[in-house]
C-alpha cells in the first residue's frame, strides 16, 4: 500500500466532502477509507427527501445527496477503498487498516480527518426491564432492513424515542403497511425536528405521547407487547398510568453516539458534552494534523451542514500537509456554553488562523420560547438576537465576524448564553 | 368569517411556524414564514395539501435488491396510499440511473415515480 498524505477515515458525507475540498485546495495525495460496501454512509439508507435545501437549493433524498458527493470525488479523481476497516490511529498519524484483498496494511499520513460519524443508542443503554425477545431493533436496523434489504420487521409497531429517525420510520413503517400505534418520548419535548412530527407522525394520526417510557416488555421469544407510562419531572415512572400495547416490533429512537473509538485511542482529548473530540477553529483535535467533521464531532440534524464543516475541515487538513496553515499566533480564545447552551463547536479558537468568519455551532438543554441568544465578549455583550423557539433537537449557530475577533487582541473568553426575555 | 389556522412548515428543517389567516375560506394573509416557499406551502396545505412520497422498488439482476423512488414532484396528501400500491406493485431490471422513470403516472396523479439512487448491474 502506497502512503498518503490525508487519509479520511470514513466515506459518508462528512468523508466525502472533506476530500473534495482537500483536492481543491491543492493536495493530490487523498485516501478515504470506508468500511462499508460503498460510498456514501447512512445517506444510502435514508430515502426519505428533505436533503440538499441549503446546498444545492433542491430537495433531494439521501441517496441521490450522497451521489452528488460520490460524483464530485470520482471526478476528482480521489482514491479510496470499500470494505475496509480502519482498526488504529496512531499519535504519530500511522493508520492500521485491513481489508480481505489487501490484508493488514499501514499507511504513514501526514494528516488524518476523522469522519467516522455515529451510531445509535443500543437497549442496553437505557435499562429497560423485561425480557430480551426478538423484535426490538434500532430505528436505524429497520431502516436498513426495509429501505436496502426489502424485509419488513413486523406489523404493529410500537417506537420509543422521538428521534428523527424514529419519526421517519414511523411513518416509514406505516407506508409499508404496519401499524404504529405510539411514539413514547421520555422528555416532555421531542428530539426530532418540527417537520418530522408534522409529515411523519399527525400525517398519519401516529400518537405522540411526550413525558412516557416503555416500563415493560413482554414476549419471550418474540416481542408480544410493552407497557408504556408516564413519567414525572424526575422521568420516573407514575403508577396507575400504565397502558399495555400489544406489538411485535419495538423500534427505539433514543439518541445518536458519535463513534470515536480511533479518536480515544489516538490520544485526541475528548468533550464530555458532545462526545466527540474538542477542536479548534481549523476543526483540528488536540493532536496537530488530525482533523475532526460532521457526526463523529458532534450530532447534526442536518446533513448540508455536515457537507459544509466537512469542506472546512478538508481544506485545513490540506493546508496542514502543504505547509500552508497559518501560524498560531498564541492567542487563545476559550468558547463557553452557559444558561442553557450545552456546549460549543469549535472550543477555542485562535482568531488569527480563521480564514474566513467563524461558525459556531451549538444545542440547548432545555425548550426556551422567545428568548435571546446572546454572545459575550468578556463581559461585553455583543449580540443579543432574540429566537421564537430554541429547541434541543434542533442545532443552532451563531456567525462571529473574523474582523471583530482581530480588533480584540486581549480577548481570552466567549461565552454563549440563553436568556430570557 | 374570518379564521386563523397555525402550520409548521415542512418545507425545511427551520420548521417555520406559519399562520394563516382566511376570509369566507378565501386565504387573506399568509405570516411566519422566512422564505416564499413558506408562504405557498402554507396557501397548499390549507387548499390543497401535498407530500412527495418515497419509497423503494424491486429491482432485478442489480447489485442491491431495491432501488429507492421518489414521486418527481409532491403528490395530493389523500392519494398517498394509492402511490403507495402502485410503487409496490413496480419492478425494474438493473441498470438503473437516477431519475429513470419507473412509474408514468401514479395513482393516476400525472406524476411519475422516478428512481432517486444508482444501481449497477450485479
Amino acid at each position: 500500500m502506497k502512503d498518503y498524505d490525508i487519509v479520511i477515515v470514513g466515506g459518508g458525507p462528512a468523508g466525502l466532502a472533506a476530500a473534495a475540498a482537500a483536492k481543491k485546495a491543492g493536495s493530490d495525495s487523498i485516501l478515504i477509507i470506508e468500511r462499508d460496501r460503498e460510498l456514501g454512509g447512512i445517506l444510502n439508507q435514508c430515502i426519505h427527501n428533505g436533503f440538499g435545501l441549503h446546498t444545492f437549493k433542491e430537495e433531494l433524498t439521501g441517496p441521490e445527496y450522497a451521489q452528488r458527493f460520490i460524483d464530485e470525488v470520482l471526478t476528482l479523481g480521489i482514491d479510496y477503498r470499500l470494505d475496509t476497516m480502519v482498526m488504529d490511529i496512531a499519535p504519530d498519524k500511522t493508520v492500521t487498516a485491513m481489508n480481505r484483498t489487501d490484508g493488514m496494511f499501514q499507511i504513514k499520513a501526514k494528516a488524518v480527518v476523522l469522519c467516522m460519524g455515529c451510531r445509535e443508542r443500543p437497549r442496553g443503554a437505557l435499562n429497560i426491564p423485561g425480557y430480551r425477545p426478538a423484535g426490538i431493533f434500532s430505528a436505524g436496523t429497520a431502516q436498513r432492513l426495509v429501505n436496502i434489504e426489502g424485509y419488513m420487521p413486523g406489523r404493529e409497531v410500537v417506537i420509543l424515542g422521538s428521534g428523527d429517525i424514529g419519526l421517519i420510520m414511523a411513518r416509514r413503517m406505516t407506508l409499508e403497511g404496519a401499524i404504529v400505534k405510539v411514539v413514547a418520548e421520555v422528555m416532555p419535548y421531542s428530539g426530532g425536528l418540527k417537520r418530522n412530527i408534522v409529515q411523519c407522525l399527525n400525517d398519519f394520526d401516529i400518537p405522540l405521547l411526550l413525558s412516557h417510557t416503555v416500563i415493560d416488555i413482554e414476549g419471550k421469544e418474540h416481542i408480544k407487547a410493552v407497557t408504556i407510562a408516564e413519567v414525572g419531572p424526575d422521568r420516573k415512572p407514575i403508577k396507575g398510568t400504565e397502558v399495555r400495547y400489544t406489538c411485535d416490533t419495538l423500534l427505539l429512537s433514543v439518541g445518536l453516539i458519535p463513534e470515536n473509538e480511533l479518536s480515544r485511542n489516538a490520544g485526541v482529548e475528548m468533550n464530555p458534552v458532545t462526545n466527540g473530540p474538542i477542536v479548534n477553529e481549523s476543526l483540528e483535535t488536540s493532536i496537530p494534523g488530525v482533523f475532526a467533521c460532521g457526526n463523529v464531532l458532534h450530532v447534526h440534524d442536518l446533513v448540508d451542514f455536515v457537507s459544509e464543516e466537512a469542506k472546512k475541515a478538508g481544506e485545513n487538513a490540506a493546508a496542514f500537509v502543504l505547509g500552508k496553515a497559518q501560524e498560531e499566533s498564541g492567542q487563545k480564545i476559550t468558547l463557553h456554553g452557559e444558561s442553557g447552551v450545552r456546549y460549543t463547536v469549535p472550543s477555542h479558537i485562535d482568531p488569527k488562523r480563521l480564514s474566513d468568519n467563524l461558525t459556531v455551532r451549538f444545542r440547548v438543554g432545555d425548550i426556551y420560547k422567545d428568548s435571546y441568544v446572546s454572545v459575550y465578549y468578556g463581559n461585553e455583550r455583543v449580540r443579543h438576537v432574540k429566537k421564537r423557539i430554541i429547541a434541543p433537537g434542533e442545532m443552532e449557530q451563531v456567525v462571529l465576524l473574523k474582523d471583530d475577533l482581530l480588533k480584540r487582541p486581549e480577548l481570552t473568553d466567549i461565552t454563549l448564553k440563553i436568556e430570557e426575555a | 368569517m374570518t379564521e386563523e389556522r397555525n402550520l409548521t412548515c415542512i418545507n425545511c428543517p427551520m420548521g417555520c411556524f406559519l399562520t394563516v389567516e382566511l376570509t369566507d375560506k378565501e386565504i387573506t394573509k399568509v405570516s411566519g414564514n422566512t422564505c416564499p416557499r413558506g408562504e405557498q406551502y402554507a396557501r397548499d396545505e390549507v387548499t390543497n395539501p401535498v407530500r412527495t412520497v418515497t419509497s423503494t422498488v424491486k429491482v432485478e439482476g442489480g447489485v442491491y435488491e431495491r432501488v429507492s423512488v421518489k414521486t418527481k414532484s409532491p403528490v395530493p396528501k389523500g392519494k398517498i396510499f394509492e402511490v403507495m400500491k402502485d410503487i409496490n406493485k413496480a419492478s425494474a431490471t438493473a441498470p438503473v440511473h437516477i431519475g429513470d422513470i419507473l412509474i408514468e403516472n401514479c395513482a393516476n396523479t400525472g406524476i411519475p415515480v422516478v428512481a432517486a439512487r444508482e444501481i449497477k448491474e450485479a
